[in-house]
């Protein structure tokens, strides 16, 4: 199991390992010249080359390539070039590793830009993944029990509503009605555990974390409806109900617990992916988080955020894909006992 | 077998024939020979097929080996062992025969079925087919020998593309192979299904608007598109049923005999091979526990395994008459193949097990003209001897010591097919025809 | 023999569907004594899981409609409540079925599954079940069951999985068991382990078995009563003897017939029964065998196509009943279908 885990972790490094290198060659393979976009428009020949020195684009990208590696293990300084950096101790910028590197258009390193931003979208992850892994599996049960009944069909009617209406209306909907018009919650603004506290940070959340959670609460329940029925024609659950155990234990115990494998992998996935920040309703809600970030630094041509932020999110990708791994071989003992 | 109802007295009834029989009064083959190079059907009973023992082998399978790696569950996973699935089999399949293999789940005889039509490639050993050596040809070199050896697989229900009609299923190995003319396709498709007694209008539908019975036989439409001289079956029947299966036993018998299709059966069910197969090989654990003709084989046997599996069938017929047979009980199950017992595999379940067992492995020895049988104590049910008939011939005293003074005989060889000379365990000398 | 432990009196399962309504069970009786084991022997879609799941109420809460009377000790289980049935099951009447390793839950132990069973029915602690459960173990013949216990399905061999189902169903002592084709997915030897451990059981427990099967050797080996049903139907319903002997209905005749054999004669020929399964949607008029059956022509008129015929006693005893036409099936049976069957045989007799 241990040995299992560990085996799992090694294959994880060495993904991010290959993610590092496929977005740092993508990225940089692109035909716009970042020297020229750091320099400003006003730029000659000459200025574009010394800026292309002092950001280190003059190296082959094998080299660079090998840098931003060292940058994420041992941390860099900025700007890349060593001469100008002697010279001119004022421009030096420190990175701590991880070094996810420099923005040249924000004249800060990535790992400000992000570690500013990740708070704000975990923070909707999590809330937003309490309600809608809570009520998509309560409700996808309840739908699956009641099988054809008035109650099943309302609920799978709802998701399809809930489906139908896209992310950005409902957090329209929520802020004029439930917020401005009924006055039920304050106006969400992001503040910190340390600022607000826990019941600060969470009010100033839930608007942001129910209109993500709704649409993924759809789909859950579509899916742990789905699983749960499927389990419920298993041959085991006609032994469990042949051993007269009572509905209620047949679907907990026996039809549950066989539909929580696909579905923890699903939630892994969704949450990771959640990590990297949720765009539209980040932008409705004018929170800051990482999607915005990526929005704007796709906007300005920001490689260097635009790299940081594929690696934070493919790495989000991985560490949750080993954690489901290892999740399976909790549930499964045919995983576990081989 | 002369006064046969006429629905029974050939291939030409067909299934579900006296429901549909209004849709299409008959659709028989008719004499138009000039479309098709398929010889016709005679009007013959479905007799079991004979033992021809002068039949040239079209098949001949020599030490046989396959290993399947086991992996550790440590940190670097090393090869730990191996799972020896098949472990060194020789045997022959005469031209236009069958050789039934027969034994219990896990004892490798559907491995070689898949050795043999080279879905695995053996970890060792050699298969002659036709005189062709095929066990480690490459892939390309493989292709114009696929068309020879065809397989017929167990479940219906999966071995068919669910998206693809009836005809695209049975014509595509026309098709990879370009036999015929793209023309002619339908005809030929059209023409198998018939010979498998399926309606030869319904090429269109799909496998899923077939029975089970209906759809083993496409299955086995598909396998003879090619014209292969030798078709692996693997369990074919086990999945309808038993109503059914009589249906496909006799359309494979008739097909044998038509074409002239040599046959590997693989199954568990020893009544059906017994009905199939003149000659029969019991599989336990990898290796050939018993190899004869079928007479021998279910009348005689001399190997306690066979004893015991023959005795464990329940059989109708002898209850239909009131008669009721003694069970050899085995105890315990089948060991894992990954760490075989030493000696002879069978040991640990074998009721006559003494101390030469763990440490000789008996040779698979000829004992008749038709014969073959690996064990120390072989003999007839009831009538094993005392001492290892064996004993003298290895070189090792009666407990399987090594002995000094004994000379080991030298033709305990592990070949395939059988020898004009065998050890007669009554005399415990040589012997011949 | 005025109190059978089990009699279901015109049993009906009918499946409603958009295409019609599937009558997998239509009018079935049978009576089973305490510590009497009885065979329903057919093909698949004959009926004969259907009209078993009825009498464990797994029906309940699906569209099927049930309709007649199961009465176990007295007790007509059609007429029981939800709650009281589930209570029943496990208890009174417990069912092991044909593929033990989809039978079991593969996320929880042995041990843990078959004390369920006790528990479910007994306010005991869960080591007392676990106790239980490993008295139980060693009594199906599992090695080191105080060791076992604890192991996973995947972790048993198929023999072992099928020995831990039935220490599961025997674990509250019922008074009925229902063997759902539990020897089809074993090997020979295995399967001769179970019937003997099955037998041995019963000698025990005392209680009833159905042992519901396709093959009819495990009937000749298992059952004292047969009942053959083809299309929903019995077809026919007597000793075992009577019926392997002198079976009076052509579908069983070609149920033995179509069998090869490990003993007599090898020429023999495996006489096929023509024909598929009849859909139980629209099942054929008359006899529902009438399209497969060669021996239609051994009664008058177009009766077979017309009429289905009753269940009623046949030529040679009250207890021996049969569905069919023919005016004489025992002659016919020796005439002409027992020298094809085995010919060797019938010089022996």
């Amino acid at each position: 199991m241990i040995a299992y885990a560990i085996r799992r972790l090694l294959i994880g490094a060495l993904l991010i390992l290959a993610l590092t290198f496929v977005t740092y060659v993508l990225f940089f393979a692109v035909p716009s010249d970042p020297a020229k976009q750091a320099c400003g428009k006003n730029c000659n020949e000459e200025q574009i080359e010394q800026t292309r020195i002092a950001l280190g684009y003059d190296q082959p990208w094998i080299t660079q390539w090998t840098e931003f590696l060292k940058g994420i293990v041992q941390g860099r300084q900025y700007p890349a070039d060593e001469e100008l950096r002697a010279n001119n101790p004022k421009l030096v910028t420190d990175c701590e590793a991880p070094c996810l590197g420099f923005s040249f258009v924000n004249q800060q390193t990535v790992n400000k830009i992000l570690s500013g931003a990740l708070p704000i979208s975990a923070s909707i992850a999590i809330v937003a993944l309490v309600i809608w892994v809570t009520g998509g599996v309560l409700f996808g049960i309840l739908a699956a029990m009641t099988k054809g009944s008035f109650l099943d069909r309302g609920l799978v009617g709802l998701t399809l509503i809930a489906y139908a209406f896209p992310s950005f209306f409902i957090g329209k909907f929520l802020i004029t009605y439930v917020s401005i018009k009924w006055g039920l919650v304050d106006y969400p603004a992001y503040q910190t555990i340390a600022d607000g506290g826990f019941f600060g940070w969470l009010s100033a959340l839930f608007l942001p974390a129910l209109t993500l959670a709704l649409l993924y609460m759809a789909g859950y329940v579509r899916i742990t409806r789905s699983y749960v029925l499927e389990s419920l024609g298993e041959d085991y659950i006609r032994t469990a109900k042949s051993k007269g155990v009572t509905q209620r234990v047949l679907v907990s115990k026996h039809a549950l617990r066989a539909a929580l494998t696909p579905l923890v992998t699903l939630i892994g996935l969704d949450f990771a992916t959640l990590l990297g920040g949720a765009l539209i309703t980040e932008n409705v809600f004018a929170y800051n988080g990482l999607g915005v970030i990526a929005l704007q630094a796709f906007a300005a041509d920001d490689l260097p955020t635009m790299v940081g932020l594929v690696i934070l999110v493919g790495t989000f990708v991985i560490v949750a894909n080993i954690i489901v791994d290892i999740l399976y071989a909790v549930i499964d003992p045919r995983v576990r006992l081989g | 077998m002369t006064d046969l109802p006429p629905e029974h007295s050939g291939i030409r009834y067909t299934e579900g024939e006296l429901e549909r029989g209004e849709e299409h009064a008959d659709h028989t083959v008719q004499g138009d020979s000039s479309s098709h190079e398929l010889p016709q059907f005679k009007v013959e009973g479905h007799a079991a097929s004979v033992l021809d023992p002068n039949a040239k082998p079209i098949l001949e399978v020599r030490d046989l080996r396959m290993y399947f790696p086991v992996k550790s569950s440590g940190l670097i996973r090393r090869t730990i062992g191996n799972v020896q699935a098949v472990d060194g089999i020789s045997f022959q399949v005469p031209k236009g025969g069958s050789l039934g293999l027969v034994g219990e789940s896990g004892c490798g005889k559907s491995t070689t079925g898949r050795m043999v039509t080279r879905l695995y490639e053996p970890t060792g050993g050699s298969i002659n087919f036709d005189g062709t050596e095929i066990a480690k040809t490459s892939a390309r070199r493989l292709k114009p020998l696929r068309r020879e050896i065809q397989m017929i697989f167990q479940d219906p229900y999966t071995s068919l593309n669910p998206r693809h009609t009836v005809g695209t299923i049975v014509g595509t190995p026309l098709a990879i192979h370009n036999v015929v003319p793209k023309k002619q396709i339908l005809p030929r498709v059209q023409e198998l299904l018939e010979i498998v007694g399926l309606n030869p209008e319904h090429y269109n539908r799909y496998p899923h608007e077939f029975s089970g019975g209906q759809r083993q036989r496409i299955g086995i439409a598909r396998a003879l598109t090619l014209q292969p001289k030798l078709l692996v079956a693997d369990e074919p029947v086990s999945a309808l049923d038993v109503s059914i299966q009589a249906q496909v036993i006799n359309l494979l018998q008739d097909l044998q005999k038509e074409f002239d299709i040599s046959f590997l059966f693989v199954a568990h069910d020893l009544a059906v091979v017994r009905h199939f197969c003149p000659e029969v090989a019991v599989m336990y654990l990898g290796k050939i526990v018993e190899i004869a003709d079928r007479e021998t084989l279910y009348n005689r046997p001399n190997h306690p395994y066979t004893q015991a599996l023959l005795s464990a069938v329940p059989d109708v017929k002898q209850a239909a008459i009131g008669g009721r047979r003694e069970r050899i009980r085995l105890q315990g199950d089948v060991p894992s193949p990954i760490n075989p017992p030493s000696g002879c595999r069978f040991r640990t379940r074998c009721p006559l097990a003494q101390e030469i067992c763990a440490r000789v492995e008996p040779p698979l020895l000829q004992v008749g003209k038709r014969h073959k049988v690996a064990c120390h104590f072989a003999g007839e049910l009831g009538n094993h001897p005392d001492r290892p008939v064996t004993a003298s011939l290895l070189g090792v005293d009666d407990t399987g010591a090594p002995d000094a003074g004994a000379s080991p005989a030298a033709n305990l060889t592990n070949e395939p097919g059988f020898a004009d000379t065998w050890f007669d365990l009554e005399r415990k000398t040589m012997a011949s025809a | 023999m005025s109190n059978p432990l089990l009699s279901v009196v015109d049993l009906k399962v009918h499946f409603p569907t958009n295409d019609g309504i599937v009558k997998a069970t239509d009018g079935l009786s049978y009576t089973l004594e305490r510590g009497k084991t009885l065979g329903i022997v057919g093909e698949s879609g004959s009926g004969k899981s259907v009209s078993s799941s009825a009498i464990m109420g797994l029906h309940r809460g699906t569209n099927a409609h049930v309709s007649g009377q199961i009465l176990l000790d007295g007790v007509d289980l059609l007429q029981l409540s939800n709650e009281d049935m589930r209570k029943h099951r496990g208890k009174e009447v417990a069912m092991i079925f044909q593929d033990p390793l989809s039978a079991m839950h593969p996320y929880y132990t042995v041990g843990n599954q078959i004390g369920e069973a006790y528990r479910v029915h007994h306010d005991v602690s869960k080591k007392a079940a676990r106790a239980r459960t490993i008295e139980m173990l060693e009594r199906v013949g599992i090695p080191q069951p105080d060791r076992r216990v604890d192991d996973y399905p995947h972790q048993f061999s198929g023999g072992m999985r099928q020995r831990a189902m039935i220490a599961m169903g025997l674990i509250n002592n019922p008074a009925l068991l229902i063997a759902d084709e539990p020897t089809t997915a074993l090997d020979v030897t295995v399967q001769a382990q179970i019937l003997d451990l099955l037998q041995d059981l019963q000698r025990d427990f005392d209680a009833g078995i159905i042992i519901i099967t396709h093959d009819l050797g495990v009937v000749a080996e298992m059952a004292d009563d047969v009942l053959v049903m083809y299309a929903g139907r019995a077809v026919e319903y007597g000793t075992t003897k009577e019926i392997l002997t002198h079976p009076e209905m052509p579908y069983t005749w070609g149920l033995i017939s179509s069998i090869p054999d490990v003993a007599g004669d090898t020429s023999a020929r495996l006489i096929p029964i023509p024909g598929n399964p009849p859909s139980l949607l629209q099942p054929p008029t008359g006899c529902a065998f009438h399209p497969r059956c060669t021996h239609r022509d051994k009664v008058p008129g177009n009766l077979c196509v017309t009429t289905l015929p009753e269940l009623v006693p046949g030529q040679r005893s009250e207890g021996h009943l049969k569905r069919c036409h023919i005016p004489d099936p025992d002659a016919v049976y020796e005439r002409e279908v027992l020298p094809e069957i085995a010919p060797d045989l019938v010089e022996e007799r």
